[in-house]
């Protein structure tokens, strides 16, 4: 055998490794991987078949389809977020080895945000063109889902790491992340709706900037500790 | 006196407000191994849990050479595997080094596979392996170098595993005692022949 090297443990290694563990596991099943999208997508179009296909009409409501959507396209893949960690007990030689568990769990966020909110967002400017979305709403709309769905993803990962011990945490972890999914929805809709009606959306897409900046580096301690409390716990 | 690697003293502890042992005392100094058995049900896992830091309501001391126990000085193998089905076996223990932030070169991997008789199967996803395989694969953990660490903790290392797989493991096991470890592992089954062995009962002798 090898004798291990000399050096100090890089943190850089941990997170790297985190990263490409959760990708490699995120593209192993792609069906999992299509599956919030293909929900955004399906539920955008069926809002022209099923409310009214009168343009003037869909521009209106635009901005907050697109973004309830998005929304719960999100809130679909964070109840396995860490189950199937949990099961496997890969979740508790997480917590158990990695020192500090915080990079673990922001390379662990940043991989499921890179395969849902990122997509979501380059997804939302073609789907906005279905809605009559105004062309100069689409870049306000965009920058709106790129800061508003770390924030989503991050606060939702809190509660699933909150209820990773349950048995079924499915409605409880909605009725958990919905009401502080809320003003992420209000600031992200209103931007798009400014810049609409030909006003500048910069004001809450500096408070987004604002909230993604804190969650960022806030919030994977939360998580962290609850998923200490969910290991112990069985 | 130096410290023991391992030095409970005086635990109590509760599961489902049921007292699984009181009084508990147990020392088990480098190079000794020692084999924690009892009845079903007894407490055995609830002790490794405890030692590892992930059962927390317990009264009592748990040290690890003289100081609290951290998650870097032990490995830890328990009844949930810590591989994923989906990940090949190689990157499985990749993530594993990766997890202790080892950043050595050389194909320790493809050495550890391959000490568990796994070699060739690095590319395979673990799920599509048989259930002693995929054993073998949670047991090559301790053939990796971020396994030379002080304790390390086995909750039921031999099940599923035959007797070639038992013979690899208990020469693992032997050789982290003899690189002066220490090890408390649970079994139902006759202990293998290790240097330093001692017995440990929880509940009665069944």
């Amino acid at each position: 055998m090898t004798a291990p090297a000399a050096g100090e443990p890089s943190l850089w290694v941990l997170f790297r490794g985190q990263l490409r563990r959760d990708l490699k596991l995120a593209f192993g099943q792609p069906s999992e991987l299509a599956n919030p999208l293909a929900f955004f997508v399906v539920v955008i179009t069926l809002f022209p078949l099923g409310v009214s296909p009168e343009p003037d009409v869909l521009a209106g409501m635009a901005p907050g389809v697109l973004w309830i959507a998005a929304l719960l396209a999100t809130l679909l893949g964070l109840e396995a977020l860490f189950r199937r960690d949990r099961d496997d007990g890969t979740l508790e030689q997480m917590v158990l080895r990695a020192q500090p568990l915080y990079l673990p769990v922001v390379a662990r966020m940043l991989a499921h945000w890179m395969v849902t909110g990122l997509p979501l967002t380059l997804l939302a400017p073609l789907l906005g063109g279905m809605l009559n979305l105004a062309p100069e709403a689409r870049l306000p709309l965009m920058l709106g889902l790129a800061l508003g769905t770390p924030v989503l993803v991050l606060l939702g990962g809190v509660g699933a790491a909150l209820t990773v011990g349950l048995r079924t945490g499915g409605v409880l972890l909605a009725l958990l992340v919905l009401p502080l999914f809320v003003p992420v929805l209000i600031l992200g809709v209103s931007a798009a709706e400014l810049a609409s009606s030909g006003l500048s959306p910069t004001g809450p897409l500096l408070w987004l900037a604002a909230g993604a900046s804190f969650a960022i580096t806030t919030v994977p301690f939360a998580i962290a500790a609850a998923l200490r409390i969910g290991v112990e716990v069985g | 006196m130096s410290h023991a690697v391992l030095d409970i003293a005086g635990l109590r502890c509760e599961r489902d407000d049921r007292e699984l042992f009181a009084d508990f005392d147990l020392r088990i100094a480098a190079a000794e191994a020692v084999q924690l058995r009892g009845p079903n049900g007894a407490g055995k896992t609830t002790l490794l849990r405890c030692i590892a830091g992930m059962h927390p309501e317990y009264e009592g001391s748990i040290r690890l050479l003289g100081a609290p126990v951290s998650g870097e000085q032990l490995v830890f193998v328990g009844h949930r595997p810590g591989i994923s089905g989906l990940l090949s076996a190689a990157d499985n223990l990749r993530w594993h080094l990766d997890l202790a932030g080892w950043r050595g070169a050389g194909d320790v991997i493809g050495a550890a596979l391959d000490r568990v008789g796994l070699a060739g199967y690095n590319d395979v996803p673990c799920q599509q392996l048989s259930a002693g395989q995929q054993r073998r694969v949670a047991l090559a953990r301790l053939a990796l170098p971020t396994a030379e660490v002080p304790l390390w903790l086995l909750d039921e290392p031999f099940t599923a595993l035959d007797d070639a797989g038992l013979e690899l493991i208990s020469g693992l096991m032997a050789e982290r005692l003899a690189g002066a470890g220490a090890i408390l592992f649970t079994t139902h089954q006759a202990a293998p022949a290790l240097p330093g062995l001692s017995t440990r009962w929880i509940g009665a002798p069944a």
